[in-house]
């Protein structure tokens, strides 16, 4: 038979199924096969927070978006334009985000009397009208997939368990994609078990013969390759990018790194990575709790390590008493927040960048901290390295705020040339004649790294006031009032890069502001919005304490500024105070990232008040 | 030279110098602010004077504290310190002995401190036996926020927070330590200088975790707290000194013993006994040091004093240097490699 083949510019995927279907690894492999394939592309995985919520029900659904393009691409997309459904829970919780044509692709074999009511539909929704408009295709996936291997001798249940990968075969047929990397990454991945990673591969095979055969498909899709910057590429998440970045700056520091953390969603995998990589000099204490972890860091940076911790929101708050000790004592310390939705346990698995206050302000007295904030997952890499650049040149805690979007999402990344990387390389103190625990380097004000070990360098740090230069205990007011300006001084004297404004049409009189993860939607949005000509401008900050010299000078070039955040608006509150401009917040707070088509509205609203 | 010449398995690692150390060495130049009469003076001046005989170089010591008034030790000190966190000290000298081997990190911290705002950290850190020395002042009350009931103060004790007597059970520190499986635990009495002296010792030279609950006397808001244990006869009476591989006597001219009874032990006349119903302390048996952790009674009817037990097994920090090392052994340090993993693509212009 013939299929009709379509060329399309772009294509949103969601695979969405029960969190036992192995969704993850479905689209992480369609992932992988777009990347090999040269799209650009961004994806976002949505997951329970229970590790196995009951089966079939709502609360159990499991999805992961991909977003794959032939241009270069901001965000993983809005809403998907093919979905494919692995049961009734997961038709239910997906199917309002489907735009109408789109093309939904149903595993009918879960579809049974008692999967649809425990998720509340009255009739199956395959059987009544209220998929018409959609374009439906009803494939008994787990019929086919146990038919597909039944040769092989594997059992019922593990046979129907590969039916990710029958799925995974018949997108891959449909939007022609290279299969190769799929079969090879199987059989590594299941190389213990060779049984299951040749049940796997025939799955795999099934769905794509599925569609070449049946007449059900009439038509493919085709999404070239992007044209991206010269250079090799992976694919990486937030995560990962982190883990990476510390990793390079302990090479370029040529400093140990110490981590101490505790497990908590969704920083986890960034010690899983680190745990990986002990041959950098790395090690990784798994401590008893959030403040150990932070105690640990911090006594191995006054070791002379580069000490690092790592958790999300809830953590922070266990952590602050420490920060502000390594503010007191003023020692290097990479503080990692990976934020999720809030207050208390919120959501854990979910996003939300609602921490920026605390990250500010969060701690007793006044207790100054840089902050950080990486714009993309591959970002997440430059970020925090540039976090430890701070952190060591300063002899300051730094605060890198991540969150749940750019932790879990993942996109090509231009693999840098570790030799660009910049030299963070430090100098302890080591003269005795010279040395005062607090004096102060005049370009820096860092007082002096001196540790342990070092001969006549004794001294004694801790939470008390410092006398001024000798850091003895000091209670005396005029001394305290002098080193809490010094404190405040050292911090706002941090260099950092200028804001660099997108703005290519050069008129735009509206600004939009953002910080962190909204850079993807924010990015699209004025896009969009321009392309419907509307000038709008961008502006997006890396750097949120101290923020850049020239952003006082950016926001009043323009007559409206508008801030888009996952929060109630805290990057506007510190905007409005520190510079007295009428910035206008745009706010949500779903757990889920913002989408470009919302943002484009809400520019679009903006601008054309301005104009009129 | 290092300490693993002198077969110190506590210092392995820690350098050490031949210049002769004297306890003014480790005097520093602040000046001492604990209340007149307080036990902490007798303990500093019993650490200045005991530390010059390891013969280690001062620059590789460090004291790490928490809030309160033992707390303070450490600006006394003229070796590193830290005055860090109410109930973290355990935490920032394990990150602290992770990263540098070379170092002898010791702990000082009170009953407050390491048993109420710091008791997580404090069992952890005996669990994972981490080569840390920790130095518990009990003084059985809060002194520095001026007089509240601690955690081992005796049930209704009337403070300033519990003006019809206190609720709690307090904790025998010595079984808490012990029931977290801690490698060396021992006990000594702040006026005892032999007796803390030796007790520091063996606690320097064990690798591992070691715990010292030093009691000790709060002269404003806890007075007298140990008095029994300081009256010559009533000390005869009361305090039981165990020796590692010797039978427990004690008393005048070891009057008094300690023999089996049931699941635990039990004190006992010498006379009313036959010598070999004496137990002989065995510091590598965790059951008998618990059981002899139990001897020990809120009232001080007896006090068991010296090292309860005392056992190899790996430390942390050696474990987690081991398996850096030997990645580092095995596997290059190659950054480029590892950021480009796997599956990389090249895109051409």
């Amino acid at each position: 038979m013939s299929t009709e083949t379509r060329k399309l510019d772009r294509v949103v995927i969601r695979f969405a199924g029960d969190s036992g279907d192995g969704m993850q690894l479905t689209g992480d492999r369609f992932t992988s096969e777009a990347a090999a394939f040269g799209n650009d592309l961004a994806t976002q995985p949505n997951f329970p927070a229970e590790i196995r919520a009951p089966q079939g029900t709502l609360p159990g659904v499991s999805s992961f978006q991909l977003h794959f393009a032939d241009y270069d691409i901001l965000t993983p997309g809005d809403r998907p334009d093919v979905l494919v459904a692995m049961n009734p829970a997961a038709l239910k919780a997906n199917v309002v985000d489907l735009p109408d044509g789109g093309i939904l692709i149903v595993n009918t074999d879960e579809f049974t009397k008692r999967n649809l009511t425990k998720v509340g539909y009255d009739s199956n929704p395959l059987e009544d009208d209220s998929l018409d408009k959609f374009q439906v295709h009803k494939v008994a996936m787990a019929t086919l997939t146990i038919g597909a291997l039944e040769e092989t001798g594997l059992g019922k249940k593990d046979a129907e368990r590969a039916k990710n990968m029958f799925a995974l075969g018949l997108l891959s047929w449909m939007y022609h994609r290279p299969t190769e990397g799929t079969e090879r990454f199987l059989r590594e991945k299941f190389a213990k078990k060779p049984d299951i990673a040749e049940a796997n591969v025939l799955a795999f095979r099934a769905g794509w013969n599925y569609g070449e055969t049946t007449e059900a498909f009439a038509v493919t899709y085709e999404v070239a390759p992007a044209k991206l910057n010269v250079g090799t590429y992976r694919q990486i998440t937030g995560n990962t990018a982190t883990a990476y970045g510390i990793v390079a700056a302990a090479q370029r520091s040529k400093l140990p790194v110490v981590l101490g953390t505790y497990p908590i969603t969704p920083a986890s995998d960034i010690l899983h990575e680190l745990s990986k990589h002990k041959n950098f000099d790395i090690t990784t204490v798994q401590a008893e709790d959030e403040i150990a972890g932070i105690g640990i860091a911090l006594g191995a940076s006054y070791g002379g390590a580069l000490g690092v911790t790592s958790t999300s929101g809830p953590g922070i708050a266990l952590k602050s008493e420490t920060i502000g000790l390594a503010v007191m004592t003023e020692l290097p310390l990479l503080v990692i927040d990976v934020q999720r939705g809030g207050p208390s346990t919120g959501l854990p698995t979910k996003t939300e960048q609602a921490d920026l206050l605390q990250a500010m302000f969060g701690r007793n007295g006044e207790s100054p901290v840089p902050i950080v904030a990486p714009q993309s997952p591959s970002d997440c890499f430059d970020a925090v390295v540039d976090a430890a650049r701070i952190a060591l040149k300063y002899r300051t805690p730094v605060l890198f705020l991540s969150d749940g979007a750019v932790a879990n999402g993942s996109e090509p990344w231009l693999i840098p040339d570790v030799d660009s990387l910049p030299d963070l390389s430090v100098e302890f103190a080591t003269d005795p004649e010279t040395f005062q625990p607090y004096a102060r380097d005049p370009e820096t004000l860092a007082r002096p790294w001196a540790v342990p070990g070092t001969p006549g360098l004794q001294h004694r740090i801790g939470g008390l006031e410092k006398q001024d230069i000798t850091g003895n205990i000091s209670y005396d007011p005029e001394n305290h009032d002098r080193m809490v300006r010094l404190r405040q001084a050292k911090i706002d004297g941090i260099e950092v890069p200028d804001v660099v404004v997108d703005e290519p049409d050069g008129n735009a009189r509206v600004l939009v502001v953002g910080w962190g993860s909204t850079y993807g939607p924010i990015g699209a949005a004025a896009r969009r919005v321009r392309k419907l000509g509307l000038p709008v401008a961008h502006a997006h900050l890396r750097h949120l304490n101290p923020f850049p010299k020239n952003l006082g000078e950016v926001l009043r070039k323009y007559d409206k500024v508008i801030v888009p955040e996952m929060n109630l608006g805290q990057l506007a509150l510190l905007l409005r105070a520190k510079y007295l401009v009428d910035a206008v917040s745009y706010t949500k707070v779903q757990g889920l990232p913002f989408k470009a088509e919302e943002l484009q509205d809400v520019l679009a609203d903006v601008i054309k008040g301005v104009s009129a | 030279m290092t300490a693993i010449d002198l077969g110190i398995p506590g210092l392995t690692g820690v350098p050490t110098t031949d210049e002769k150390q004297t306890a003014k060495d480790y005097k520093s130049d602040q000046e001492v602010r604990w209340c007149p009469g307080c036990g902490d003076y007798v303990v500093l001046n019993a650490v200045q004077s005991f530390l010059p005989s390891l013969g280690l170089k001062r620059e590789n010591i460090v004291f790490v504290s928490g809030i309160g008034c033992s707390s303070r030790f450490p600006y006394y000190m003229n070796t590193y310190g830290m005055h860090s966190i109410h109930g973290r000290a355990p935490a920032i000298a394990t990150g602290l002995a992770v990263a540098r081997p070379d170092l002898s990190v010791w702990v000082v911290t009170g009953d407050g401190d390491a048993l109420s705002i710091g008791g997580n950290h404090l069992i952890h850190t005996l669990r994972r036996n981490v080569n840390l020395k920790i130095l518990l002042f009990n003084n059985r009350i809060y002194g520095l926020t001026k007089g509240q009931y601690s955690p081992t103060s005796e049930e209704g004790k009337v403070t300033k927070s519990t003006p019809l007597g206190s609720l709690d059970h307090p904790f025998n520190p010595v079984s808490l330590a012990l029931g977290a499986e801690a490698s060396f635990v021992g006990r000594a009495i702040d006026s005892d200088k032999a007796g803390l002296t030796s007790v520091l010792r063996q606690a320097a030279e064990h690798r591992g975790s070691a715990l010292v609950e030093i009691y000790q006397n709060c002269p404003i808001f806890n007075d007298g707290a140990f008095d029994v244990l300081k009256d010559a006869d009533e000390a005869q009476r009361r305090i039981i000194n165990v020796v590692d591989g010797e039978p427990i006597r004690f008393g005048r001219e070891g009057e008094y013993c300690v023999i089996r009874e049931g699941f635990g032990l039990a004190v006992a006349k010498s006379a009313d006994v036959d010598a070999s119903d004496i137990v002989i302390h065995d510091a590598s048996d965790l059951n008998l040091s618990f059981a002899l952790s139990r001897l020990s009674t809120q009232d001080l009817t007896h006090t068991v004093t010296g090292v309860f037990r005392r056992a190899d097994r790996p430390t942390y920090d050696d474990s987690a240097r081991a398996q850096v090392n030997e990645a580092k052994a095995t596997k290059a340090a190659d950054l480029s490699k590892l950021l480009h993993g796997k599956d990389t693509w090249t895109v051409v212009g």
